[in-house]
């Protein structure tokens, strides 16, 4: 098994393995067309850092995060969460397990056009039952620290991308989850505004008993990565250290 | 959830008009259908609905529903009078003639001929004359709708005389009745004075009317008279029944109505299944985010059901209140052709069920696809 380094540990709390895959096969099609994306995929993910996870189109990226997220099953290996084995939990466990536990950044953004700003913040928080009242607050919070406070009442499309894109960091932590996945998060957005939302990221939703995975081709963001695992084929090639890490 | 899922329902204001609207009208199509084939199958029978003095018809045992009458020996009415049960029985006479106006119109009509003493078979709502004034020699009352057809320039009025094979009679009362199965004139007059305006002669008894004595079982009174008589007595209701069953046999009423309230459903099911079924497929990916975020089936269900439970409801309201303003509009005149019709409760809720089914319907099919999402297309860009 491969297990990743972490950032350096303090003094007084050292990093905790928030997810850790163990022999992770995932397989795709049926007879002659079945294709292997994952081979037995091995990897150790700590708390208090921001692990990235990079390489080629189609060597598998996606699918690890799928299958880490308990949105796909593997067909071999088995994934903890916290701790938390998916593969024992039903589909309604699984279900709000990952409503409580994990938060989502998609590349789309995957914003209902229909909601507000401050509404689709709201939604994990619905998700896992809180009233409308408190989850309207909260997220109309977390929209005002990720510098939304103008835009709470607007629709997806009378936002920019960027904005958009905050709007999806809000949403992922509006419910304080444990683990935040994230799919290309600058892939629609000119650098300036990557390098923004990454910043807000950083800033929001990393601490010493969370951790963030962000799946990416953008190398321009990687300075914000406390470890960048490489992965080619279906299989990690390793993992090494950001090229600028005073960035953090 | 619930109020994410109508904001993503009403949020797509065209399909949702698409949705409503074709709704509405498979359920305006059903109802104003189902409703004029209920109004219809009563007129067949609005005779026996509408004398309602009786509770028991005495008839020839061939017969099969009010209209197709073979009359029988007068003496069969004295016959019924002495079957234990009966409480009163009265001659009715039920014929057509052919009328001609002072103007020289022509105008097919039918006759009905009351028991000369009590006048029984009289229709219950007089709009001008008196039911006395029809004891006064070549008296005659007619329905307000056949007196239009007379007199199509006229208001109503009495006095007017009108010839029935060529024996001469007055309009002495207008009355208002249930509109019949066929739109002629109506014209009710004595028994002898039936007789002798059809110049039919002796032993035209179409119908004895009759009624049980008080706290006896009409449909056992009617037995009796059987067995008694050798003749065929339904109580009303049994009659009424019998005659809207033969005219549902043996005429394309059914088939022609059916068809109409088949092409609502189809309508129905076509317009609004496929609407909602694109409305969902265009709406995956949210669902599919919101299942990837920890939404369990369960209360995905829940989402589109509601959301097809609020379409079909607001379509189903819109399509019963179309329906009302039509037959309130409609049926407005006294000589209109859906005089009469009305939306009965029953089609309402038996179109409301029936709506419920096609939204219910839609949403399984459409829920299937919910269902099976991938979530993980939320990671593809």
């Amino acid at each position: 098994m491969l297990t990743l380094a972490g950032p350096e540990p303090t003094a007084d709390a050292a990093p905790a393995v928030a997810v850790r895959c163990s022999g992770i096969v995932k397989e795709f099609g049926a007879g002659e067309t079945r294709v292997r994306v994952l081979h037995g995929i091995d990897l150790d993910i700590e708390t208090g850092a921001m692990t990235y996870i990079v390489g080629p189109s189609g060597c598998g990226k996606t699918t690890l995060i799928s299958v880490i997220a308990g949105i796909l099953s593997a067909e071999a290996g088995e994934v903890e969460v916290f701790g938390q084995r998916l593969g024992v939990l039903s589909g309604g466990r699984l279900a709000r397990f990952r409503a409580e536990t994990i938060g989502f950044i998609f590349q789309q953004f995957n914003l209902l056009p229909a909601l507000t700003a401050a509404e689709n913040a709201s939604v994990p928080l619905l998700v896992n039952g809180a009233s409308e009242s408190r989850a309207s607050r909260r997220a109309r919070d977390l929209l005002a620290a990720v510098g939304l406070e103008q835009h709470l009442d607007k629709f997806p499309a009378e936002l920019s991308g960027g904005q958009q894109q905050r709007v999806a960091i809000a949403r992922a932590l509006v419910h304080e989850p444990r683990l935040v996945i994230s799919d290309e998060p600058t892939a629609s957005l000119d650098a300036h505004a990557g390098q923004g939302v990454m910043a807000l990221l950083r800033e929001h939703a990393l601490s010493k008993d969370r951790a963030v995975i962000v799946v990416t081709h953008d190398n321009r963001i990687f300075h914000f990565a406390d470890r960048i695992v490489r992965m080619s084929d279906g299989r990690i090639m390793g993992s090494e250290l950001p090229p600028f890490t005073e960035a953090h | 959830m619930n109020r994410i899922a109508l904001k993503m329902l009403f949020g797509d204001t065209a399909k949702l008009l698409g949705l409503v609207f074709g709704m509405a009208f498979s359920t305006l199509l059903i109802t104003q259908q189902a409703s004029m084939f209920v109004g219809i199958m009563q007129r067949t029978a609005s005779l026996i609905s509408e004398t309602r003095e009786p509770n028991i018809w005495v008839m020839d045992p061939v017969i099969e529903q009010i209209d197709a009458v073979r009359p029988m020996r007068d003496t069969e009415l004295a016959r019924v009078r002495g079957v234990p049960g009966v409480a009163w029985a009265v001659p009715f006479f039920k014929g057509q003639a052919v009328v001609t106006t002072a103007a020289g119109g022509l105008q097919s009509s039918f006759v009905y001929g009351l028991d000369d003493v009590t006048l029984i078979g009289l229709p219950h709502e007089i709009i001008m004359g008196g039911r006395e004034a029809l004891r006064r020699p070549d008296a005659i009352a007619i329905d307000e709708a056949g007196f239009e057809k007379l007199w199509p320039t006229q208001p109503l009025s009495l006095g007017e005389s009108i010839e029935i094979n060529d024996r001469r009679a007055v309009v002495a009362a207008i009355v208002r009745t249930a509109p019949p199965f066929q739109t002629q004139p109506l014209i009710y007059t004595r028994y002898s004075q039936a007789l002798a305006f059809t110049n039919n002669g002796r032993n035209q008894l179409s119908y004895v009317l009759a009624r049980s004595i008080p706290g006896q079982d009409p449909a056992a009174v009617a037995r009796e008279i059987e067995s008694r008589t050798g003749l065929k007595a339904l109580t009303s209701e049994e009659f009424r029944w019998k005659t809207m069953m033969y005219f549902l046999r043996n005429t394309g009423i059914p088939v022609n109505f059916g068809t109409v309230v088949l092409l609502g459903v189809i309508v129905g099911i076509a317009v609004v299944g496929l609407t909602f079924n694109m409305f969902v497929t265009e709406n995956l990916r949210q669902y599919a985010a919101l299942k990837a975020m920890g939404l369990t089936n369960a209360r995905l269900i829940g989402m589109v059901v509601l959301q097809a439970a609020v379409v079909g409801a607001i379509g189903y309201a819109l399509g019963l209140g179309l329906t009302s303003v039509f037959f309130e509009t409609a049926t407005s005149s006294p000589t209109s052709f859906f005089r009469g019709f009305y939306l009965p409760w029953q089609v309402a809720l038996g179109v409301g069920l029936l709506a419920a089914v096609i939204m219910l319907l839609s949403a399984i099919v459409s829920l299937r696809r919910v269902l099976v999402v991938d979530p993980a297309i939320v990671f593809r860009g």
